[in-house]
């Protein structure tokens, strides 16, 4: 099926929330912290500026608790006595003129008595850095399977190392953007670029003190997320809100991408430590890995972000003895946040490079080390899940393997390498996995409810909260629907994602959407089937033309014609068991595995890196549509190169991202990617998702940083160890400064 | 803001004469508009005057050894000339790789000059030809060589009433004719290190030039005196202090000296080792 929305998108019909129309609006802006840390001692209103024009909100302003509702409520809406981090939220102005506005914004001067920041989240804080707790440690998480000392004592070879990556920043194409109004009954109205409405109506609720009928957020059409809309519309929703409010009238806030760069969320930092042991055929001993995250100012989803990265820290092999200590750390910079693959990327990327790295010292080649050691159905991860899906790891391996031509061109590598002056050319290999849905008891804890109606006219409307931002969702679930119910996909209508109109069917994040609220889907799908053929008294359960001709006939002997409603609401698949106090257990329903295989060239005369041929081979249950599927994989493993090679926040002194600009945070064009991404699929229905897939959206983004690096390595005999691995940083492997 | 839109290029001289300090001369706008609308409110004074209605700067000429580039020649008019990218061949090479496609077709090689840019991969390819740009006010025409224009970080011996007429490149026969351009990324990137080499063949005399590695695009004396005396080089390392003597490359956000340093002698050496048998590998 082709994506429902494509042609709108590709002819620019599609109207996002800047194209909205709207009259009679004031737009909005924001004045922000200049510093990393400190108490706001005052703020300066420039003399050039007649402030009578302008709506002017600071703290005072917020009729609920200034707290921003998320896993924690320690986020201010906008800073009162304190900042924690440079670009924080302090003031919202707005005015009819976006001229005007960023006069007045640049007008404003934030007299702050700076306090001492903590920056560098692997040092140890000193006394006057800690902000939180004893070490300021916002989270704290340890897995501990066998026993790692004795195995380490006992193993023939023991292998250390040290990885880390920087913060990516998601580079959606819109930036974040809300419209705020209030309607005639009252009720304040928030339409914009987001990822979960149910999360931003929780947010308003709490900060504005109203009641859920009081509030109503609708999804405009969403231009890329990643992650990026999952938390932070709620901070620019409640500001649009305060404004409105204030202003008596609609209110637009869109930002530019300086701020949008500046301001917003990014994927964490990581600093990962490995001891390893392996007896001398290869095998894995013991695991030991240490995790530190900068988590940034606030917690936001960081305790989450944390578990994910630890979960999938020894990554997808068997190992009797694991010992996994993470740490989410704060630290006076913007705070970090969810970005596709949360946590997963930063562990594959260690442990991926680590595997090679132990694979050279062991003299065992790096696939040949990965065969011996992914794991085999029966066997246990580092919880204790035991795996028996029937998936062949070790056969996804070679199949990505055979695909890439890895035997023959590490013999014409070689020879390659010997005779070129200055191009060296290597391939490198990652096995991963990818957990699908919420953590442990994630999902049972949201609780998802998903509704289907069948309408007057026999078509069925998919009522959930789940977002199109340009991933597919709308066309995937509509096909499920109508896979399910035997119609036509142009009898499948799905709800805007309308907090009025939708039940809360959780979050679109954790690539669940197509596996869990799919599943449910169905499930109502088949509630729906069973509710006609109770009210229109079949003998069969109606389907296709037959269903559809019974609703048109049930609601019409309706009352007013009221749709007929089928329901499902998320229950625990049976043999799932996890325990958080322990973190042992079920992480995860079901895993998607992967096997990818990166070719890249070195120019040694400028360091620069080429991947220059991608092979990504991916088990994910049931493929539901390929060319939306492959489309992630391929978009996910672009987004990931770009992690590894060139995109890099570089900070200023206080802290904030000083190369805010696309011109100078490098993201891959279309001349940087590999011409040719070869994606395969194998299909292993998983029992608990829509037509047996599994999750697909995070994965990709998982192993490509580790491939290409240990691509490089293979290229260039250096052990490159943080991403992104930069032609500067390279250099200075490659030919270090006496 | 105000903007002005002559038809000939005496009005425009006209205008930008009366506007005083207040007036830009503005071509493609690819410069000028970067970061617009943000800063719009810093020009709230200006006088614009915009060339684009003057449209016989956009002409390329090509006769008796001498390209002439109008003040509305873009990158892509180059692309397009055959005769002047046969004729100058690092052009076309510098052309094609300047932004995008949507730059190309925009951005004009007068903007690329006047801008001032330490990093502008146009001026790189025109200085390693003999180029000479001629400059109108209302007080007539002077010629200005390309090696001489750039004073310092953004200035020039041009003055503000001026406006680029054309760019006059005077055709030699070459020996060696090199362009490099190492960018953050392989399209749309701002250049990290630039070189430019030509040898005439008929006085063997070089011109060597760099981008990003200076305040300003620059000539580098030194390389071509080294160049001219064919001193063997041992490796890519022995041309470092060389490079030192011509240029200075600074730390920023898109890379660092010492990398810039080390890619310039890696690229030099690489070049010249496959051209000049006296270099040594
Ligand atoms: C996305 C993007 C990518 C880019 N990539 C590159 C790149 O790869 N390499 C590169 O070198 N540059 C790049 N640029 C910069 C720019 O495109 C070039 O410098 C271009 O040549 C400028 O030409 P223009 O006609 O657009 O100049 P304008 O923006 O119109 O003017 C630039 C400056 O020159 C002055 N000026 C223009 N014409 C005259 C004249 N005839 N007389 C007197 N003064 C004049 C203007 O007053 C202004 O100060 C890029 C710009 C963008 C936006």
């Amino acid at each position: 099926m082709k994506r429902i929305e494509g042609i709108s998108k590709l002819t620019g019909r599609e109207r996002y929330v800047d194209d909205l129309p709207l009259e009679g609006f004031l737009w909005g802006a924001t004045v922000r912290s200049p510093a990393a840390r400190g108490r706001i001692k005052a703020i300066h209103f420039g003399t050039d500026i007649d402030w009578s024009q302008f709506v002017i909100v600071d703290h005072r302003d917020i009729p609920g608790p200034n707290e921003v509702a998320m896993i924690e409520r320690d986020m201010p809406i906008l800073a009162a006595s304190e900042v924690r981090h440079a670009h924080e939220a302090i003031l919202c102005l707005a005015h009819p003129d976006r001229h005007e506005l960023r006069r007045a914004v640049a007008s404003v001067r934030v007299e702050i008595e700076p306090e001492e920041p903590y920056l560098d989240f692997v040092a140890e804080p000193t006394q006057s850095q800690i902000q939180y707790g004893s070490d300021n440690v916002f989270k704290h998480i340890a897995v501990n399977k066998g026993d790692v000392e004795q195995a380490l004592a006992e193993a023939d070879v023991i292998i250390e190392g040290v990885y880390e990556t920087g913060a990516q920043e998601h580079v959606y194409i819109e930036p974040q953007g809300m419209v705020a109004w209030e309607d005639d009954a009252g009720v304040l109205r928030l339409t914009g670029s987001l990822q979960c409405p149910y999360y931003v109506l929780n947010a308003l609720m709490h900060g504005l003190n109203r009641t859920a009928e009081q509030v109503r957020v609708i999804q405009a059409s969403t231009g890329g997320a990643f992650g990026g809309k999952e938390d932070y519309p709620s901070i620019i929703g409640l500001h649009t809100a305060l404004l409105t409010l204030k202003a008596g009238c609609p209110v637009k806030m869109i930002y530019d991408r300086g701020e949008d760069l500046a301001a917003t969320t990014k994927r964490h930092p990581s600093h990962i430590r490995h001891r390893t042991g392996f007896a001398r055929d290869g095998r894995l001993l013991a695991q030991d890995i240490d995790i530190r995250l900068d988590a940034g100012a606030y917690v936001t989803l960081s305790p989450v972000v944390l578990s994910r990265c630890v979960i999938h820290a020894a990554g997808p092999y068997q190992c009797a003895n694991v010992r996994i200590n993470g740490q989410a750390v704060m630290t006076n910079r913007v705070p970090f946040g969810a970005f596709r693959g949360f946590g997963a990327p930063q562990s594959h990327f260690a442990n991926e490079r680590h595997m090679d790295a132990a694979a050279r010292q062991l003299g065992i080649g790096p696939a040949e080390l990965r065969r011996i050691n992914l794991i085999r159905d029966g066997q246990q991860t580092a919880t204790g899940q035991v795996i028996n899906d029937g998936t062949d790891r070790v056969g996804l391996l070679d199949d990505a393997l055979s695909r890439a031509d890895y035997g023959r061109l590490r013999e014409a590598h070689r020879a390659f390498n010997a005779s070129n002056p200055y191009r060296r050319r290597g391939i490198g290999i990652a096995t991963f996995h990818h957990g699908a849905g919420f953590t442990g008891s994630g999902e049972v804890d949201l609780a998802s409810v998903v509704n289907v109606a069948g309408l007057a006219d026999g078509r069925v409307e998919v009522q959930v909260a789940n977002t199109e931002m340009g991933q597919g969702a709308l066309t995937v679930l509509t096909q499920i629907a109508a896979a399910r119910l035997g119609y036509d996909t142009n009898d499948i209508v799905i709800a805007p994602a309308d907090t009025a109109l939708v039940p809360n069917s959780g979050p679109t994040v954790a690539s669940r959407t197509a596996m869990v609220v799919g599943f449910l889907i169905e499930q109502a799908c088949d509630d729906l089937q069973a509710g006609v053929m109770q009210a229109a008294a079949c003998d069969q359960r109606p389907v296709g033309a037959h269903l559809k001709q019974a609703i048109q006939i049930v609601v019409s002997q309706t009352e007013d014609h009221q749709p007929i409603i089928g329901s499902a609401t998320y229950g625990k698949p049976p043999d799932v068991h996890w325990d958080e106090a322990t973190y042992t257990g079920s992480a995860y329903g079901t895993y998607a595995w992967a096997a990818y295989v990166a070719s890249v060239e070195v120019d040694l005369r400028t360091f620069v890196t080429t991947v220059t041929d991608f092979v990504a081979v991916q088990e994910i249950g049931t493929v539901l549509n390929e060319g939306l599927a492959r489309g992630q994989i391929e978009g996910g493993v672009v987004q990931a190169i770009g992690w590894a090679l060139s995109e890099e926040c570089l900070w200023d002194e206080q802290g904030g991202m000083s190369n805010a600009q696309l011109t100078n945070y490098i993201i891959p064009t279309s001349c940087d990617v590999p011409l040719n991404i070869d994606v395969g699929f194998v299909e292993n229905p998983y029992a608990y998702g829509a037509q047996g897939a599994k999750g697909i959206g995070e994965l990709p983004m998982d192993g490509p940083a580790a491939a290409v690096l240990n691509a490089i390595a293979d290229a260039t005999g250096v052990n490159p160890t943080v991403v992104p691995m930069t032609p500067e940083r390279l250099m200075e492997l490659l030919v270090p400064n006496e | 803001m105000r903007v002005c839109m002559p038809t000939t290029l005496s009005d425009a001289c006209s205008m930008l004469a009366d506007a005083g300090t207040a007036g830009r001369v503005m071509a493609g706008g690819t410069d000028l508009l970067v970061d617009w609308p943000q800063r719009a409110h810093e020009h709230d004074d200006t006088i614009w005057i915009d060339l684009s209605r003057v449209t016989p700067l956009r002409r390329i000429t090509c006769a008796d050894h001498v390209l002439r580039l109008g003040a509305l020649t873009t990158y892509w008019d180059v692309v397009q000339s055959e005769q002047a990218a046969e004729a100058f061949p690092l052009l076309k090479q510098a052309a094609r790789v300047v932004g995008s496609l949507q730059i190309q077709t925009r951005g004009t090689w007068a903007g690329n000059i006047m801008n001032g840019s330490p990093a502008a991969d146009g001026v790189l390819a025109l200085m390693a030809y003999d180029t000479t740009i001629e400059l109108r006010s209302t007080a007539g025409v002077r010629r200005v060589s390309l090696d001489t224009f750039y004073t310092g970080y953004r200035s020039t011996v041009a003055r503000a009433d001026e406006i680029l007429e054309s760019i006059v490149l005077r055709r030699h026969r070459y020996r060696i004719q090199y362009f490099e351009k190492i960018g953050t990324r392989q399209a749309q990137a701002i250049t990290k290190v630039g070189l430019a080499l030509t040898q005439d063949s008929a006085d063997h005399s070089w011109r060597v030039v760099m981008n990003s590695m200076a305040p300003t695009v620059t000539r580098c004396p030194a390389l071509e005196g080294v160049l001219s005396a064919q001193q063997p080089m041992a490796g890519p390392d022995a041309w470092l202090p060389i490079i030192d003597a011509d240029v200075s490359p600074i730390d920023d956000l898109r890379s660092t000296s010492r990398y810039r340093r080390v890619v310039a002698a890696r690229l030099l050496h690489s070049a010249l080792a496959d051209r000049c048998d006296w270099i040594g590998q």
